[in-house]
């Protein structure tokens, strides 16, 4: 247990995702089986057991400690579990049967022991402390003190032997195992014995562990890529047979150790690994016929996979997979009972609203949801809007070309009959001119209303099997042109890891007419789009032309004729009550530096408002 | 200073004179710790005509006072950093050594503080009162180890004065250090640390951990490390970063004052790893604030374990105590049945959250 915390400990202070995948893959190469399984399973979310309430971890440390003290601590820490963890009295103490502390067990390790077994005659403090009785404190005045860094009370005359007095520290799997079949009462005393075996990170990892509360800013992709790169596999590899594996796995492990065979996923709805599409150039379209192709919108929503298959006992299982094969089933249990007939579609997630498509800011609200409400699912009415059918009940169709998929997944979305699920829909083209056309303006080529959540045209090969990866020609997808404002640099913040001594994250606004005449209004904020020598670029000029200071943030010279002028490009608009604008860009990035620029050059708030007004007139 | 004022009515061998209290020997005032009777003050955070100093962090030594009583060291200290003139005159003492100061005699005992650091014992008659300036009871390899010194009344810092906050041991911190090292020998892992006292102990501690690599300075550090050498503390191979090649410091160890850390300064080092050795690297919270990827808890204070076990060695039946967490230990002292009661005393802070380097150093 203690090795696990150790690393979620590094882990929760790492920015850095090839340093994190290092990190993972070190623990599972240096930690033997089972304990490296569970693990696993802790960090991809995959241990089920009924979790201890905070109110429980709370009443075992009221029963050790002074209130006062602990309030004031509680206070100071603000994080429930870590204040326990590092407040946890050694040796099992019991603040409600002792007035004072006794004297505790000598520890094992530290600087206290090594001290104790050395008696050096540096330690003075024998020699005076011993001459003077002390009327209040008892034994302890009386004792040479002589311990290290918070690591006990001497032990005076009791003579114990530390090295023989403490249980173990339980191992992961121990701690997993055990609170899988532990009944509900026994869960305090149990959880109080551990604490008293762990040091202070351990006992933090611990209390994360039972309360459900990792948060360590770790993906259950990011920890299966690091299981993949111990046996040099691709993690698509483990996605595809992880449904069928159960911690510790044993399995998984022989095999990336080149120890045993691959494990084969018996799972009724396994998830088949996507095909995706190559963004297309201009001058891709010389050398392609537009009778090769099939267009479609391409939506602005969530790719995904929605599988269904019946399990040994002829039950329904269904699934829901990201495009990368993480399963997201428990975040839409509302699309669930509509997945009812055996198959494996491919397509887009999407929030409808009386039949319209909502926009990417919409469905947002219900991405990363730990807990599902009845609320969320009533307000954001999800909905999967179907392109493709890569299996049909038994029959995998991956190998037919695409129109004859195509054919069947018509069948399959009307068999469904489901109002939460239909078809995407093809636009009619007969040269790249009429797509071209179709691209510019959706909403008079068929997308009507839903105009708003097409952010592009996608061109498929009716010839084209379903393969996996990015193969060459097969699929394109064509974006809309992004939107291009020319704003000023107002604030800028330093950037994390890697980029802790630069200044790399920017906001960013454009004029308005205000109280005290033409004004600039933060619009955005953005932190990527600009290369190396780019960001060393700014990096100099917000350093030089600092007006104030705040903490992290810097006020960087913003005048009409006096500032950096950013070429911003975003995807989409949205009005939005948090800003004082009055509107929130959907990824904004640097597209350029507009050295050349004066800032009284630059973009007003009229020119984004007006986009908004053409979104909404469509 | 009106320490003339005060004889032997007050402070004599008569003993028919009422005894005492702690207030007519030491006094909290505006510029620090004032001893009436003995004419001068302790820490002084404002000139003053005599001071008498425990150690050299710089919120306890400034310069500009009249008379200065420090240790030897703490007084090199100073004029490392203030340059000759810090001080119109000075005095050396040594631990143990006693001196007659007006009606008072004080005797300096190690605080295991930081080199030089001592507590100053405070008799005048029958009472007894430690300051013990900033302390710990941690072994340190670099300064003498912390004494313990009966009295009445004992001052008692509390940086680190909350149940919380409980060090460990230091040298596992710098296994943590050397385990990243060796995890990750393409990057630097550059340490921040106070440039007095800590940045020291890390080294001595590598060197006990059988790291017998060079060790890498900021330029704002090596007058201080060198002065260390010159007292005896081995603290092995040491370069300045100063000049280095960026590939050259790839699994490397370098200390660097705590603002250097986040610095423009860091880009001369291979993808650092941003390390702080302190005692506040215990709270998540504030390490993750500065933005610390290897927080190494590693204190020059005692922890919560060390103050009250402290506390009741002594043997004090009056504890007054002063910069940090005060609520709390005055809280558990008087559950104990001691009088306590906070100082409020200003000007002292943790000195690691305001080391500024000036500028001409951060580019070094």
């Amino acid at each position: 247990m203690n090795r696990f915390a150790e690393l979620l400990d590094r882990l929760a202070y790492e920015p850095g995702r090839n340093n994190k995948l290092r990190l993972i893959t070190a623990y599972f190469r240096d930690t033997p089986d089972p304990d490296r399984g569970y693990a696993l399973a802790a960090l991809t979310g995959a241990l089920s057991f009924k979790h201890a309430k905070p109110g429980l971890v709370r009443d075992l440390i009221v029963d050790r400690t002074d209130p006062v003290l602990f309030g004031l601590s509680y206070d100071y820490v603000g994080d429930l579990s870590e204040t326990v963890a590092l407040m946890w009295p050694k040796g099992g103490e019991n603040y409600r049967l002792l007035d004072h502390p006794s004297p505790q067990p000598s520890p094992a390790r530290g600087e206290g022991a090594q001290l104790r077994a050395g008696q050096s005659p540096g330690s003075k403090a024998a020699a005076t402390t011993l001459s003077v009785p002390s009327p209040l404190a008892g034994s302890e005045a009386n004792e040479a003190r002589s311990r290290g860094q918070g690591e006990g009370y001497p032990t005076g005359g009791l003579n114990i032997d530390p090295r023989h007095n403490n249980p173990p520290p339980p191992t992961l799997s121990e701690v997993v195992v055990t609170l899988r079949t532990l009944g509900k009462t026994e869960l305090p005393s149990q959880l109080a014995r551990w604490l008293d075996e762990l040091d202070e990170t351990g006992r933090w990892a611990l209390l994360k562990l039972v309360t459900g509360a990792m948060r360590i800013g770790i993906s259950a992709r990011l920890a299966k890529t690091a299981a993949a790169a111990l046996g040099d596999k691709d993690p698509q590899e483990i996605e595809l047979i992880w449904p069928g594996l159960a911690p510790p796995y044993l399995e998984l492990f022989a095999w990336l150790e080149g120890r045993g065979d691959k494990p084969v996923n018996r799972d009724p709805a396994p998830f088949r690994p996507v095909m995706l599409a190559h963004a297309i150039e201009d001058t891709d379209f010389a050398s392609l016929d537009p009778a090769d192709f099939i267009a479609e919108w391409k939506w602005d929503g969530i790719r995904v996979q929605a599988v269904s298959g019946r399990d040994e006992r002829g039950h329904m299982q269904a699934r829901l997979y990201s495009r990368t094969g993480e399963d997201i089933t428990n975040s839409f249990p509302d699309l669930l009972p509509s997945l009812h007939l055996p198959g494996a579609i491919d397509g887009e997630l999407l929030v409808l609203r009386d039949g319209r498509v909502q926009t990417f800011n919409v469905l947002q609200q219900r991405l990363n949801r730990k807990v599902v409400s009845p609320k969320l699912t009533k307000d954001f009415p999800i909905h999967l809007r179907a392109y493709d059918l890569l299996g049909d009940d038994e029959n995998d169709l991956r190998e037919l070309p695409f129109i004859e998929r195509r054919a069947h997944l018509e069948v399959f979305v009307r068999k469904l009959d489901d109002p939460r699920i239909d078809l995407s829909p093809t636009i009619a083209f007969d040269s790249w001119q009429a797509l071209i056309a179709a691209r510019a303006n959706p909403a008079n080529a068929g997308a009507g209303e839903d105009a708003d959540a097409v952010e592009g045209v996608m061109l498929k090969r009716r010839d084209a099997p379903y393969l996996p990866g990015r193969p060459k020609g097969q699929w394109w997808k064509w974006k809309r042109d992004p939107h291009i404002i020319d704003a000023v640099l107002m604030y800028a913040q330093r950037g994390h890891g890697k980029r802790s001594s630069y200044y790399s994250d920017y906001t960013f606004g454009v004029w308005t007419s205000g109280e005290d005449g033409e004004q600039l209004v933060p619009v955005g904020k953005a932190y990527f789009g600009f290369t190396d020598e780019e960001l060393l670029q700014i990096d100099r000029f917000v350093r030089r032309n600092t007006t104030e200071k705040f903490g992290p943030v810097r006020h960087v010279v913003h005048e009409p004729d006096q500032g950096l002028v950013l070429e911003v490009a975003f995807e989409g608009l949205a009005r939005s009550p948090r800003h004082k604008s009055g509107v929130a860009m959907r990824f904004p990035r640097i597209s350029r530096l507009r050295w050349d620029k004066p800032p009284r050059e630059a973009d007003r708030l009229e020119t984004l408002e007006r986009m908004l007004k053409d979104v909404t007139a469509n | 200073m009106t320490a003339e004022h005060h004889t032997a009515e007050h402070c004599g061998e008569a003993p028919y004179i009422s005894r005492m209290r702690p207030h007519d020997i030491l006094l909290p005032v505006a510029a620090g710790l004032c001893c009436k009777p003995g004419g001068f003050h302790i820490d002084p955070v404002r000139p003053v005509e005599r001071a008498v100093i425990t150690h050299g962090h710089s919120d306890h030594a400034r310069p500009g006072h009249g008379a200065v009583l420090a240790t030897q060291e703490t007084l090199d200290m100073m004029r490392l950093r203030y340059g000759d003139n810090f001080a119109a005159t000075t005095q050396a003492i040594r631990y143990g050594e006693e001196v007659r100061l007006g009606d008072v005699k004080i005797k300096f005992h190690p605080a295991g503080h930081v080199l030089g650091s001592a507590q100053i014992a405070v008799s005048c008659k029958d009472l007894c009162i430690v300051a013990s300036g900033d302390y710990k009871d941690a072994i340190d390899p670099t300064c003498a180890p912390f004494e313990v010194v009966p009295c009445d009344v004992f001052i008692t810092e509390a940086t680190f004065g909350l149940p919380v906050f409980r060090h460990g041991d230091a040298a596992d911190e710098v296994k943590k250090l050397l385990t990243s090292v060796a995890l990750f020998p393409e990057r630097a892992h550059l340490v921040g640390a106070y440039s007095l006292g800590k940045a020291q102990r890390v080294i001595a501690l590598l060197r006990e951990q059988g790291y017998d690599a060079p060790v890498y300075l900021h330029g704002a550090m090596e007058g201080i490390t060198r002065y260390y050498e010159s007292r005896g503390i081995a603290l092995g191979e040491l370069r300045l970063v100063k000049g280095m090649k960026k590939a050259d410091l790839a699994g490397t160890i370098t200390l660097a004052p705590p603002t250097a850390t986040s610095d423009i300064w860091t880009r001369r080092f291979p993808d650092p790893v941003t390390a702080f050795a302190s005692g506040w690297m215990r709270v998540r919270a504030r390490a993750r604030q500065r933005g610390i990827e290897l927080p190494l808890v590693i204190s020059d204070h005692a922890d919560w374990d060390g103050l009250t076990a402290t506390i009741a060695a002594t043997g004090a039946g009056e504890v007054w105590v002063t910069h940090g967490q005060e609520d709390a230990l005055v809280h558990w002292c008087r559950a104990r049945g001691l009088a306590a009661r906070p100082l409020d005393l200003v000007g002292y802070g943790d000195e690691e959250e305001h080391e500024v380097v000036a500028a001409d150093e951060a580019e070094t």
